[in-house]
């Protein structure tokens, strides 16, 4: 057991605390039992550590020989930040540069148990027959406990040799390490994956700032620690980068209205927690560092209705707000939520039979479409013509109108086409209910895509709105026809994959046209052949819309898309929208953007430009540090997004994110957020393929773990060369880089169509992280032994939390079942030998044999194992805006492959194992 | 004869150097965010072919009027105008793109590149009026 004074965050620690720490009996009970380098000597009753100049150092120690477990490092993960703030010269700890004799699994932290005063009225407490520490609290909390991962409590173990070293010498600094930095062998680490799923690494700042930081999911940096010079950037090779979600659905979210909206007066940063108040009156910018005066309005806080109490206000409590904007932030009255539907109607689309699920979809979710009383909505489709629908209101049927002229689109009706959703009402729904048969006949092949949508640019430019296009084939008419360029011989091959890039910049032309007019385009690819989505993609990239993809669609032959396309439509039609958007993101002097990821267009050098924004929209921006950031202990970041509800009110949405700054390396690798990296560089490596090749990208990729990991090993200097190690904060990093290999989008040497390849780097673009990252690294459970052990509680239900597993096939018993949540599909294993039991309580069949090999469904069984089963699919599903398609996939079934193929850890043809990736790594740093 | 083909060399490159002067004026316009990267670009990319064969011009009349030290000297700027004239990937909108000028540090690259391009004019301006001088004494 140990102590920590309570009041760490009072200005008084600078001086002198005194901790203790108390005795614990041998062996500790939170060593790992099979480890054979256990501590091996004993620990001394008491002992005192004074902290001085950013280091704990000890006092005073006992003569027994004893081991010491300085357990401070939690104490340092509340105190190092403190002393960030407090000092600029940052003053963390110096990183015990001493590997951890320990390799064992990390051993659960104890919880402090109890708070104990500052030294000066600890010390009584402590007594000498204080022995037998108590278990640990809570032994089954992962190490990454949010809260604390920043520098986790983490018990240390000194070796012998290097302690009693120390101990000769009398002088031993116990500079702790936070857990972040313990240095983990990856060869010799059999199971690095965590059981429960990685969160992001808390920014070390002190307790006030964590608690008003931005919520992780909504901002991310790649490196919570933001190193004070490029110099040191460049030193630990590292990317460096926000990952945005924006427009997040959120449950809580304070939305401001006032009067003023409180800016900086040079950079026009919105006002937020991170800024500092001089007097009640002025308040000094955190990007600029410009003193700003408090207006009037703003000492007076509507929350508690007191005066002069400014920095109490909302705006100055949370990191996410929401302004309602007055009409400066227009520059024309907010427009109406404008919806145009623009179909393809050939052959090849009425064969795939979209047109039905769409329209009922439509039919279904008319009423939910976010708008207001001024909501328009229109209709259009095309073969080798396009054909309009007056759906004026009076008329008693909708009319069809056929321009046939495509090399000079013109619209028959200009008014009459987009239409009042509500005073049209009976008319819409009537030509929802003819639409699907009124094709049936057609033998008409041709596609004029590229006119129909600049006939749809003609409609949309007046308000601008969201322009949904459905597409089946490959565009052979009029403007912006494509050829066919993908050669199915070169689908697996390992040398040079061609065509990624767009063919034609028509798209991307009339993508900027739309955007220009607050005009996003939606694609909705349902193809079965290639439909060059390279150049199809940028109607939508440029314009801020989004793309979907159905490869094979086929609504009778393929169940599971056209069940997918239901489920994706039902989202996409009702999900939250914002209008004529535009997103500012501002960071501290000294920063600079450079790069941006995602869709929209980049207006001016930090201003992107979104037609549209959507909730599942991610962005991600690259950063380089321009001018040192040593006269400063803190960086922030803010985006601001401005758009126009669907109801038509002007909002800004503005996050704020805080860092600190660190000046050592050590440091810099104990902030890496391994999954912002892992994205940031999926993205780079999206554009290297583009712009390069993809070889280019994917040694690069390669590239990225061996320069980091070597540059670190170069850091750490009395390792033995062979090793191959890596900070704990960076321990997953080969591993997601070997799944970004084996992505789709980058994978080589395995038969990947064009299309699917174009789409995954699309997705990596403009995926927000939690969903991206499901998508590089899905998680792997097993259900057929699920407990209520370690459950959770959501809305009276009981949902199991099984542990993740590897993917590799080494974890797939034939008795058992698994799940695998790859973010927008879900695949439920079942081994051949599986339990009876289970597949008839889960699945409802009474053997193995019976399964049928379609399976998208788990049936709603009165049973324990199947209504845990259904409760953890469903809290997985809950917590994601796309519902997954579910696939239940025998052993043995053709299925198969589509589940292997997520097996990153495994070997295949074509690429790596894990263990050969990383000797592979190993081999390239001792180069 | 000589006189004349210098003539027209300084000409053209009055011309080249109040282009660059506008390439720069254009971007360093984009950078403080007077203008949008759309017309910007469409700006600048209506004058991408003017520079390349003005500069171009040059570069052959020197080689066929066996100036070969001027040759030599152009060359290498010639030779990059046409290469990155025709790398230009087929889905961008010519050699400056709306929609990639602002990402990795393109804006920077091509504001560097018609600094360089300035003093080459520059350069060869006075090369060319020193020639020309030098062509009227002796004729």
């Amino acid at each position: 057991r140990y102590v920590i004074p309570k009041h760490f965050d009072h200005p008084q620690v600078e001086t002198s605390y005194l901790l203790a720490v108390t005795s614990c009996s041998y062996p500790p009970p939170w060593v790992h039992p099979h480890s054979s380098r256990q501590p091996l000597i004993y620990f001394s009753p008491l002992d005192f550590l004074s902290f001085k100049k950013g280091k704990w150092q000890r006092l005073w120690l006992a003569q027994e020989p004893t081991l010491y477990r300085v357990l401070i490092s939690s104490v340092n993960s509340m105190f190092f930040p403190l002393l960030d703030m407090l000092s600029s010269s940052a003053s963390s700890p110096a990183p015990d540069p001493a590997p951890e004799p320990d390799p064992a699994p990390a051993p659960s932290a104890p919880q402090p148990s109890k708070m104990a005063k500052p030294f000066g009225y600890g010390y009584p407490t402590l007594q000498p027959g204080y022995q037998n520490a108590t278990a640990p609290l809570n032994s089954g909390v992962p190490p990454s406990s949010p809260g604390y991962s920043g520098f986790q409590p983490y018990a240390q173990y000194p070796g012998m040799n290097q302690l009693s070293s120390s101990l000769g010498g009398l002088s031993l600094q116990s500079s702790p390490q936070p857990e972040s930095l313990r240095p983990v062998d990856l060869t010799q680490e059999r199971n690095i994956l965590p059981t429960t799923p990685v969160w992001a690494p808390v920014p070390n700042l002190n307790v006030d700032l964590k608690k008003l930081n931005c919520s992780p999911d909504s901002f991310r940096c790649t490196l919570t620690n933001i190193p004070q010079t490029q110099a040191l950037l460049n030193k630990a090779k590292l990317p460096l980068g926000l990952l945005l979600h924006p427009f997040r659905d959120l449950t809580q979210l304070p939305v401001i209205t006032s009067n003023t909206i409180v800016r900086c007066r040079s950079c026009r940063t919105y006002i937020n927690p991170f800024v500092s108040f001089i007097d009640q009156r002025r308040w000094k910018c955190n990007l600029c560092y410009r003193v700003n005066d408090v207006p009037e309005e703003f000492m007076y806080n509507p929350l508690t209705r007191s005066y002069g109490e400014p920095h109490k206000r909302p705006e100055v409590q949370n990191s996410t707000v929401e302004f309602i904007a007055s009409s400066d932030y227009m520059l024309r009255p907010p427009q109406p939520a404008v919806y145009l539907f623009v179909l393809d109607v050939s052959h090849n689309a009425v064969e795939a039979g979209y047109l039905t699920i769409l329209c009922q979809s439509l039919l279904e979710n008319l009423d939910k479409l976010p708008g207001d009383s001024r909501t328009r909505i229109g209709f259009m489709t095309f073969d080798s013509t396009i054909h309009f629908y007056n759906l004026q209101e009076g008329l008693s049927q909708p009319q069809m109108l056929i321009v046939s002229d495509i090399d000079d689109v013109f619209l028959p009706t200009p008014d009459s086409l987009l239409v009042n959703l509500y005073e049209s009402k009976e008319l819409i729904k009537d030509l929802l209910n003819a639409l699907p048969s009124m094709f049936t006949n057609t033998r008409e092949t041709h596609s004029a895509l590229g006119p129909a949508l600049q006939a749809a640019f003609k409609l949309m430019s007046p308000t601008g709105g969201r322009v949904s296009v459905f597409q089946t084939q490959l565009p052979s008419l009029g403007a912006g026809l494509l050829q066919s360029r993908e050669d199915p011989n070169q689908r697996s091959s390992t040398k040079v994959v061609q065509h990624l890039g767009p063919a034609t910049d028509f798209y991307k032309k009339l993508a900027l046209d739309c955007s220009g007019q607050q005009t996003a385009v939606d694609l909705f690819l349902l193809s079965s052949q290639y439909s060059d989505l390279a150049s199809l993609a940028c109607v939508s990239k440029y314009s801020a819309g989004c793309i979907y993809y159905y490869p094979s669609f086929h609504y009778t032959h393929n169940p599971s898309q056209a069940e997918k396309l239901q489920k994706d439509l039902k989202r996409y039609l009702t999900r939250k929208i914002g209008f004529e958007a535009v997103m500012r993101i501002r960071c501290t002097k000294g920063l600079s953007m450079h790069t941006f990821h995602g869709n929209f267009f980049v207006r001016s050098t930090d201003l992107l430009s979104l037609a549209n924004i959507n909730p599942d929209a991610g962005f991600a921006v690259q950063l380089s540090i321009e001018e040192n950031l040593t006269d400063t202990s803190l960086v922030c970041f803010q985006t601001a997004l401005l758009y126009t509800s669907s109801k038509g009110e002007r909002r800004i949405r503005v996050h704020t994110l805080c860092l600190p700054v660190v000046s050592s390396l050590a440091d810099v690798y104990a902030g890496v957020d391994v999954q912002a990296a892992i994205c940031l560089l999926a993205n780079m490596a999206v554009d290297r393929s583009i712009s390069s090749s993809l070889s280019d990208a994917r040694d690069a990729l390669v590239n990225a773990v061996v320069d980091s990991l070597s540059a670190y090993g170069s850091t750490v200097s009395n390792l033995q060369h062979s090793a191959l190690v890596a900070p704990s904060s960076l321990k997953l990093f080969p591993l997601y880089v070997l799944a970004l290999l084996k992505q789709k989008a980058f994978r080589t040497g395995t038969s990947t169509r064009l299309d699917d390849r174009v789409y995954a780097m699309c997705q990596i673009k403009c995926q927000p992280l939690v969903h991206l990252m499901k998508m590089i690294h899905p998680n792997l459970y097993r259900i057929d032994r699920l407990t209520d052990e370690g459950a959770i509680h959501v809305n009276d239900r009981v949902v199991p939390q099984p542990p993740l597993q590897k993917l590799s096939a080494e974890k797939l018993t034939r008795e058992g079942a698994f799940l695998m949540d790859c973010g927008s599909v879900f695949y439920i294993w079942i081994g051949k030998s599986c339990d009876n039991n289970f597949i008839e309580d889960v699945l409802g069949y009474p053997n193995f044999a019976s399964i049928p090999q379609k399976m998208t469904y788990l049936p709603e069984l009165d049973t324990l194992s199947s209504e845990r089963a259904r409760s953890f699919i469903t809290w997985l599903r809950d917590n994601r805006p796309l519902s997954p398609v579910l696939h239940v996939v025998k052993d043995e079934s053709p299925a198969k492959t589509e589940f292997f193929q997520h097996l990153i850890e495994d070997r295949t043809e074509a690429a790596f194992s894990y263990y050969e990736f990383l000797l592979h790594i190993q081999q390239q740093i001792c180069k | 004869m000589e006189a004349v083909v210098f003539v027209f060399s300084l000409l053209d490159c009055c011309a080249l150097i109040f282009l660059s002067v506008y390439f720069i004026i254009t971007l360093s316009d984009l950078e403080c965010d007077y203008i949008n990267a759309r017309s910007c670009c469409s700006k600048l990319n209506k004058w991408v072919i003017p520079e390349l064969i003005g500069h171009t011009i040059v570069t052959v009349l020197m080689l066929v009027s066996l100036h070969w030290f001027i040759f030599l000297l152009n060359l290498p700027v010639a030779t990059w105008n046409i290469y990155r004239f025709i790398m230009v990937p087929s889905g961008n909108m010519g050699v400056f793109d709306p929609t990639e000028i602002h990402n990795r540090g393109q804006l920077k690259s091509h504001m560097k590149e018609a600094m360089i391009k300035l003093g080459f004019h520059l350069l060869c301006f006075f090369m060319y009026l020193y020639s020309m001088i030098l062509a009227l004494i002796n004729d």
